[in-house]
């Protein structure tokens, strides 16, 4: 029943990578990985199955919403994120699909942890990306962050990217 | 020294020299924050929830209301009632979901079962209480008082509250101008906003409806508005008669009586009942125009200015913000200690919209609003460096003082002195009566 996709290795990589421009604050290029029909999801925790054009969302960002989002983190006026916090993503459970139409459909488990100012945030969940290969790399066309919390508590808010 | 759970003189409010001031310890005691739990919310209307999330006979939802686990209900008669969550036997919890539908509710522990109208219709063995046991004083018990107005379904902790209708006072109107304009009424949308910040619960009472911090500390929102506009080349349609080009200056600020307060302004963001903006796309242009005419039409223009370019941000004494901004939020909020509150938010929209507007008005409210939108979690951050800054303890009074020599505009402080006004008279009334 298990056929691991030839693909796992290089996916596995590619999230990592991923993680580390988040992690590393290099958001221009972690922005550069989506395509131009990206979607960037994260849902509220009562809907977790929430479709953004029907129910509220936490973060509901298309391509150029996330280029917004970047370029306001980056300044010094995202005053929750300024100075930045210190964050970790950490990404297993990575299972890939076969989305059919030259896509892959892959989901992951997430812990990201956010530390600033002697608080320490947490953010647990699954990711869910539609993943377009391109050479020897992948594009987002969407990634979904479904938070496993059934609130924001302790964090309060989304301010960093998940 | 003074003592910190000091209840008398917290406020300054010296109409003539033009000073309002608040002492710092309103947020840091807890002697304050146990006195205002018995002075302020159980002595007040507190939000419940909005009939729409119970439309149908046997939905309930859960509501934490003012800091104590509640639900609502509708029962099988239709009425919508308000019930202490909590089983009249043994204590534990009974409506132990976030929301359904169901004919019965069961407490888990030892099985007692009640309908959705809170009779015991069911008690194992009850043959055992010895043929005395009345069924009828152990129905769960509803809260004090429940009233609804339009659709926003309030509860009171106390019996002896005046009527809601009285109680709103001036509050009512603005909620009549976001219900008015939606021609098939309002419901709340799936999905809410539910969060901790690590204020006192009454800074965000204050931020809620407070003008002068926009552009400081929203610049970046601001940004994001005016971006979209040169990318686009196209510019947030405004009326004739709406139009300022001073945004953030114009507008007014009202005291509503009983301590609610309201601020209205021509904003600089699109509204997705009737003021378009390129955010909402070429496609819905024709769309909004035909909204804002048939407002137009129902009430005149004076009045369809207010309701499609205006924003208002409305605050209901003592813990209820219905801002009618970018989206409609409908925010409330209670205390967890004096550094802490938890704040559930949801979005408030016109029954019967398109598919397409309801999109683009879940995408506007995103824009700025909630945990990951671009403005919330910057006041987020202001309220909790607030409450950092008053760990100082090496400054006594908050200033809010704002305004107090002229007419009232947004960016004055009137709203919070009324809200702080109404909340000082409760808990200098209260504290001259022992508990």
């Amino acid at each position: 029943m298990i056929a691991a996709s030839v693909d796992q290795t290089r996916v596995e990589r590619f999230l990592y990578e991923e993680a580390a421009l988040l992690d590393g604050w290099r958001l221009d290029e972690w922005a550069a990985l989506f395509t131009d029909d990206a979607s960037y999801v994260v849902p509220s925790n009562d809907t977790p199955d929430g479709d953004p054009d029907r129910e509220l969302m936490i973060v509901d960002d298309d391509r150029e919403r996330i280029f917004a989002r970047v370029k306001r983190l980056k300044s010094r006026h995202a005053h929750r994120e300024y100075p930045s916090s210190r964050t970790r993503h950490q990404v297993t459970n990575v299972i890939v699909d076969d989305g059919g139409d030259g896509t892959l459909r892959v989901a992951a488990a997430f812990t990201v942890w956010r530390f600033r100012n002697d608080r320490a945030d947490f953010y647990v969940g699954r990711y869910d990306y539609v993943l377009v290969p391109g050479g020897e790399t992948f594009r987002i066309r969407s990634k979904r962050a479904t938070l496993d919390m059934t609130s924001l508590v302790p964090a309060g808010s989304v301010s960093i990217i998940l | 020294m003074r003592d910190p759970g000091e209840l008398a003189g917290l406020i300054e409010d010296d109409e003539a020299r033009g000073v309002f001031r608040v002492r710092r310890s309103t947020m840091t005691s807890p002697a304050v924050l146990a006195a205002e739990r018995r002075l302020v919310f159980d002595a007040s209307w507190l939000y419940v929830g909005h009939e729409s999330e119970i439309g149908d006979p046997g939905d309930y939802v859960r509501r934490t209301v003012g800091g104590r686990p509640l639900f609502m209900a509708r029962g099988r008669d239709g009425a919508v009632r308000t019930f202490f969550n909590t089983c009249t036997h043994r204590g534990a919890t009974i409506c132990r979901q976030a929301s359904g539908n169901a004919k019965v509710l069961q407490c888990f522990y030892h099985a007692w079962t009640f309908d959705l109208s809170g009779n015991l219709v069911g008690c194992p063995d009850e043959a055992s209480y010895g043929g005395t046991f009345d069924r009828a004083e152990h129905a769960l018990k509803t809260l004090p008082r429940c009233e609804s107005y339009r659709g926003f379904v309030f509860g009171a902790f106390r019996a002896d509250v005046e009527p809601l209708d009285a109680y709103l006072a001036g509050a009512k109107e603005y909620l009549d101008l976001i219900i008015d304009a939606s021609e098939q009424g309002v419901e709340i949308v799936p999905g809410s906003n539910d969060y901790t910040i690590r204020a006192n619960w009454k800074l965000l009472a204050e931020n809620s409806l407070d003008g002068y911090h926009a552009l400081p500390t929203h610049e970046t929102y601001f940004k994001y508005v005016a971006d979209l506009e040169r990318e686009s080349g196209r510019t947030i349609e405004t009326s004739a008669t709406g139009a300022s080009s001073s945004y953030l200056q114009a507008g007014i600020a009202r005291d509503l009586g009983n301590g609610h307060a309201v601020t209205e302004k021509l904003a600089p963001w699109g509204r997705p009942l009737a003021r378009w903006s390129p955010l909402f796309g070429e496609e819905t242009r024709e769309e909004i125009a035909a909204t804002r005419a048939r407002i137009a039409a129902r009430f005149g223009e004076e009045r369809a200015v207010r309701m499609c370019d205006n924003s208002r941000n409305l605050l209901i004494f003592p813990n209820l913000v219905v801002n009618d901004v970018m989206g409609v939020t409908v925010r409330t909020f209670w205390p967890v200690a004096p550094d802490e509150m938890r704040v559930t938010a949801w979005q408030l929209a016109p029954v019967g919209e398109s598919a397409r507007m309801r999109a683009k008005r879940l995408d506007s409210f995103l824009t700025f609003l909630g945990p990951g939108g671009f403005a919330t979690p910057d006041d987020m951050e202001a309220l909790e460096s607030c409450q950092e800054g008053f760990r100082a303890d090496g400054v006594e009074w908050n200033d809010i003082s704002r305004g107090m020599l002229r007419d009232p505009r947004p960016v004055d402080e009137l709203q919070m002195r009324t809200f702080w006004r109404r909340w000082d008279a409760l808990i200098a009334r209260g504290a001259a009566v022992p508990a």
